[in-house]
This record gives C-alpha cells, structure tokens and sequence, in this order.
C-alpha cells in the first residue's frame, strides 16, 4: 500500500513546478497548488489515476492580514488504497474566487456552499452558490477572522443577533498571544479596533 | 340519466383508453401544475429542523431542495476562541445522541496535532473505546426506534427507548451527567470509571443483546416495515463515494470503508469485530447494517471488558490519562501543596495545552459516520481554525439526488434510513 507521500510525489511528478514540496507532519502528505486556476486539473488526476474516489472534508482558511488571504484545503481519501491526501491552494482578496471541483466529486457542492456562506470564498462554475447555513440576504461572512465574535447589528429587522452574548470576549474565552485577562475586559471583543 | 357503458373492466385499460381518446389540451389540463410543498423545517419525521422544500406531480416528486440551517450555532468560530480543552463540551452539542463518541473523536484530533496520541495509558485508550461503542448502541437504538416510528412500528421505539435509559444510567455514573457528559480531556479523561461500573456495564450488555433480538423480530421480517424501506432509496455504491457518505449509509451500498478497519485508531486493531456491508443500497439494507452494528459493538466492548488494564477495580492503579504536567492537570492535592503543579494547573487552564504549529485532519468512525476535525494550528492553546467534518451534513447532500422519482411517503422511510442529527449537520 502506498504512503501519502508516495500519492503526493507521483502528483509532483505529473505537475512539477504547479505543486510545491510534499509537506509531511504527523504521518500526513500536503501539497499546495501554486495556481488556484489548476486545482480542477489536479483533483481530477488525482482522482482517475490515484484513486482518491472520496473528497472527505473541503475547507477554508482567513489568513487575516497575510496575502493571499484565503487558502482552501481539499481533503481527498481513496476508498481503494485508504490513504489520505491533503490538498491547498491559496486565492487573494481581490478575485476571491476558485474554480469548482463539483464536476470531479458532487460532494464538493455543499461544502462549497458552506466556504462561500462562512468566508465569502466564491466557487466559478458551482451550479447552486447560494448560502446554506446562513440565511438568504445575511449580509456578512461570519468566519472570516474580522468579524467579531460577538456578532454585528444588522439592518434586518428582527432576524439578526446584535446583542452581545455574555460569554464573547469575557473571562474565559483565550486567544493565543492576546491580552491577560485583566486587559480583555470591557467583554465585547472587537477585532477590527 | 344516461347510461354509461363500462367497456374496460380494468381501471389501467380505461384510463389508458380516456387518455388516448382525449385531445392535446384535455390531457393539460388533466397533468395540472406541479405542486410545491414545503417539508419541516418542524416535521416529525425531519428528526429536528430539517426543511425540505418537494417540487411533485402528483404524488411523485420530481425536485427537492434540502435547507440546512436552522440550527446553526457558529460553533467552529467559537473553537478559534477559546482553548482545546474549554470546547469538549461543545462536542457534546454536534451529534447529541452520541456524545461521548464525539468527545473521543475531538480530543484524539488535539492529541494527532500535539503528537501524543500513542502515549494515552491502555487503559484510557480501552475506557474511550467502550464509550464510543456504548454511544455506538445508544445512537442506533434511537436511530432504529425513530425510524420504525415513522413507517408506522410504534412499538420499537419504546422498546429502544428502554435500552437507551440505561445508557444513560451508565453514562451518569461514569461521567456525573447523563447527556451533555464532556467525558475526555486532552491526553485523557477527567476520571478512572467508578467501582463496579464495568460489572454494570456487562450487566447491561447481556440485557442489550435481548433486547435488540426481540425489535428485530419486531422489523426485520415485518411486512409492513420490509414493504416500506426494500428497493426504496436506493443508493449505488458509485453515487455513495461520490457524495461523500460514510458510516453505515456509505456501507449500506456495499462500500466496506470503516474508519475502525481502514484507520485504526485507539485500540481498534486489537479487537476482533466485522463491519457488516448491505448489497443494495436500500433503505432496508442501511437498517440491517446497522442493526449488525449494534452485535458487533457488543461483541467490541465484551472484549474490552475482559481485556481493560486493571481490571473492573482497577487495584493495580493504572492511569487513564498522560501523566504529563504539560498537557493534563496534576492532581488536586499536588496543585495545593506543590509549586511545580501549581505552575503547570495555572499554565494549562488559563493558556491551554500548547500545540505545536501545523495541520492535521483526523476522522473517527462515529455512528452517523466518519466524524473529521480539521485543525490548522499556528501554535499555542488555540486552533486558528478548526473545521467540523460532520457526517450529518455530508450524508444530507444526496437527498436532491435521491427523493426525485419517489412517492412523498417515502420521504419518511429515507429520511429515516439516513438517521441525521440536526444539531451535528449544521454545528
């Protein structure tokens, strides 16, 4: 059976300079697509050759005040070899926009629906762009790094949260590296200040 | 009054004849406008909010648009805020008929990243997987009683219910709560099992077994119930990998993918069990697989039982989490006493456990499925991102795929056979 890193040197081989370095951590191979243009070529290699028939997980990531800002993480999986393989290509601010991979795994399309709903990243291609967890017409992206935990008003009347919760920005809740908790008081945290 | 002479005594023939008989424009208005219902998102057989909006002709639907939501509770950006530790408790909110397996599930994806997911003492690793396996039994009694309730077998249910009440029992004196239990920490679990729980635990096993053979023999061969769920919802093994299924609905369709067998993770490959396929991707055969499941989780935690470091007593005094300071809390009675202790319960409950930088995906054979957690950590006590694989979610993207060409009754029996929980599908 073959390794992950063995899956990611075979796609190297094919593509060369488009992917980058098998990275290795934890026993786990990830590579990452230079162009976001390509990653339909590369899904679609790795799933008619390689076998990876499964698309486990597809996720995003706000890399908030880095450019590129948004890196998309495919998670693929053959049914046949059980191997993983992880895949990620970053997009900017300014096109936010990644071709679909519907057309390789129609799993893709609900959690494509869920990355635009959650980050704002738009699929080119997808059949269906429409927000899912969401409602209709929510004017905002609320996983993106941002937007405030405690929520923001909006001017929908009666729909959305804009109060406070007690717990946001309070006692208990920790961010890595920020203030102690005398200095984290008021309780609203407000990332943008 | 005219008479009318009956020249078909078959209805089909009449019909047949009328429609041949009528122009272009009768048939028309004959055909109508396709109605447009709107299932839930507060329906009995929608097994919390799930809303489905069903296009039919007549009673067949010919569309449906599923719409998640409802429930949404932005859990994933709650995880980027707090530590490791502190978002246990929510795992019990995502799949809450089973969780102590998502408890399991969450703290092994932390350990991955941390590296320490070999170092857990055996007899934890044993004590996690008898709760994943009790959660296991617990979530397809529910999952089979709700089932049978909506084709109409009202008496699986209660029947279920009776087991599950003593999961709950079970899971009281384990964890001192019997549904939101937050049973794991990171590197291991907040308690060994208190004296003579793994008698009752055996105890309860013996009854289980009763217990499952009798609502079979309330389903299995019951015509009613086989009438409704054979050749309905029929998934292929192909559409089932390409959307993504996993658990007993991907092994419905006779995929024999088992995160346990495939993956093994805890003490998995040391146990004797088999994953049970379905041949053809019915609902009936999503219902047998999962009541095999159910056998073979007995047939898991009889081993465990047996084998558990310790014993049922545990008198030789063998720890069930890392007896680390840097990643589980030192004992009360150190932290009082001991600088060293007091430094590393100060450091671990107001900074959490530090991860190193990195990403892993880690997936859990759950009883809804393959439940994923996606962490990128940038190092520290937090994920910068964490992301739920929630196998609720994943598996409810193939309903437009599969409702189209059924009747609207149907619909309960798939929905049914798809045993999703709201709370894990929109997080």
């Amino acid at each position: 059976m073959a390794t992950p890193i063995e899956f990611a040197n075979q796609l190297r081989e094919k593509f060369g300079e488009l992917l980058s370095a098998p990275v290795e951590f934890r026993g786990e191979a990830t590579l990452t697509v230079s162009d976001p243009g390509r990653i339909v070529e590369v899904c679609q290699f790795a799933k008619g050759t390689l076998g990876f028939d499964m698309l486990l997980d597809l996720s995003s990531i706000d890399n908030y005040g880095e450019d590129p800002r948004w890196t998309v993480v495919y998670e693929l999986y053959g049914t046949g070899h059980h191997a993983h393989l992880r895949l990620k290509t970053s997009v900017g601010e300014e096109s936010s926009e990644v071709p679909t991979v519907c057309g390789v795994w129609r799993t893709a399309d609900w959690h494509e629906r869920e990355v635009y709903d959650m980050m704002g990243i738009r699929f080119s291609g997808h059949p269906d762009l429409r927000r899912i967890l969401m409602w209709d017409g929510y004017p905002y992206f609320p996983l993106r790094k941002d937007f405030p935990l405690a929520g923001k008003p909006t001017e929908l009347p009666e729909v959305a949260f804009t109060r406070s919760a007690p717990l946001e920005g309070g006692p208990f809740v920790t961010v890595a590296g920020g203030k102690d908790a005398i200095a984290r008081e008021p309780r609203v945290r407000n990332p943008e200040e | 009054m005219a008479t009318q002479t009956i020249e078909f005594k078959d209805p089909a023939a009449r019909a047949s004849a009328a429609v041949a008989a009528a122009s272009d424009d009768d048939i028309q208005d004959l055909k109508g406008d396709k109605l447009v219902l709107n299932m839930g998102p507060s329906h009995p057989s929608t097994h919390g909010v799930l809303r489905i909006l069903v296009e039919m002709d007549g009673e067949t639907i010919t569309k449906a648009i599923p719409d998640v939501g409802y429930l949404h509770r932005g859990d994933e950006k709650i995880a980027e805020n707090m530590t490791y530790n502190q978002f246990v408790p929510y795992t019990d909110r995502l799949d809450y008929l089973a969780p102590l397996a998502n408890n399991v599930a969450y703290v092994l994806a932390v350990e991955k990243l941390m590296g320490i997911d070999g170092a857990i003492p055996p007899r934890g690793q044993y004590l996690r997987v008898i709760c994943c396996e009790l959660a296991r039994i617990s979530a397809h009694l529910l999952g089979l009683g709700a089932f049978a309730m909506d084709v109409g077998a009202l008496t699986v249910f209660l029947h279920t219910f009776t087991e599950r009440e003593k999961i709950y029992n079970l899971c009281e004196s384990l964890t001192g709560a019997r549904f939101t239990t937050s049973y794991t920490r990171v590197g291991g679990l907040t308690r060994d099992c208190p004296p003579g729980w793994i008698q009752a635990v055996r105890k309860f096993l013996d009854e289980v077994v009763l217990n499952i053979a009798e609502s079979e023999t309330l389903l299995t061969r019951n015509r009613i119930f086989v009438d409704r769920t054979r050749d309905v919802g029929v998934i292929s093994r192909q559409l089932a990998i390409d959307y993504g299924l996993t658990g007993p609905n991907l092994r419905g369709s006779g995929v024999d993918y088992d995160v346990r067998k495939a993956n093994p993770y805890l003490v998995y490959k040391d146990l004797e069990f088999d994953v049970p396929v379905g041949s053809v991707g019915d609902c009936y055969d999503r219902y047998l697989v999962r009541m095999e499941e159910m056998r073979q989780s007995v047939r898991i935690l009889r081993q465990c039982l047996d084998r558990i470091p310790g014993g049922a007593d545990n008198a030789s005094r063998e720890p069930v989490s890392i007896q680390d300071g840097k990643v589980t809390l030192p004992p009360k009675t150190k932290v009082l006493t001991g600088m060293e202790e007091l430094i590393h319960q100060f450091m671990i409950v107001t900074q959490g456990v530090n991860a190193p930088p990195g990403e892993v995906y880690f997936g859990a054979e759950n009883p809804k499925g393959e439940l994923g957690f996606y962490i990128h950590s940038r190092g520290g006590g937090t994920p910068y991102r964490l992301k739920i694989r929630a196998p609720s979610f994943v598996n409810l993207g193939i309903l437009p795929e599969v409702l189209p060409g059924h009747m609207m009754s149907d619909i309960v029996s798939i929905l049914g056979s798809f045993d999703f929980v709201m709370g894990e599908c929109d997080r």
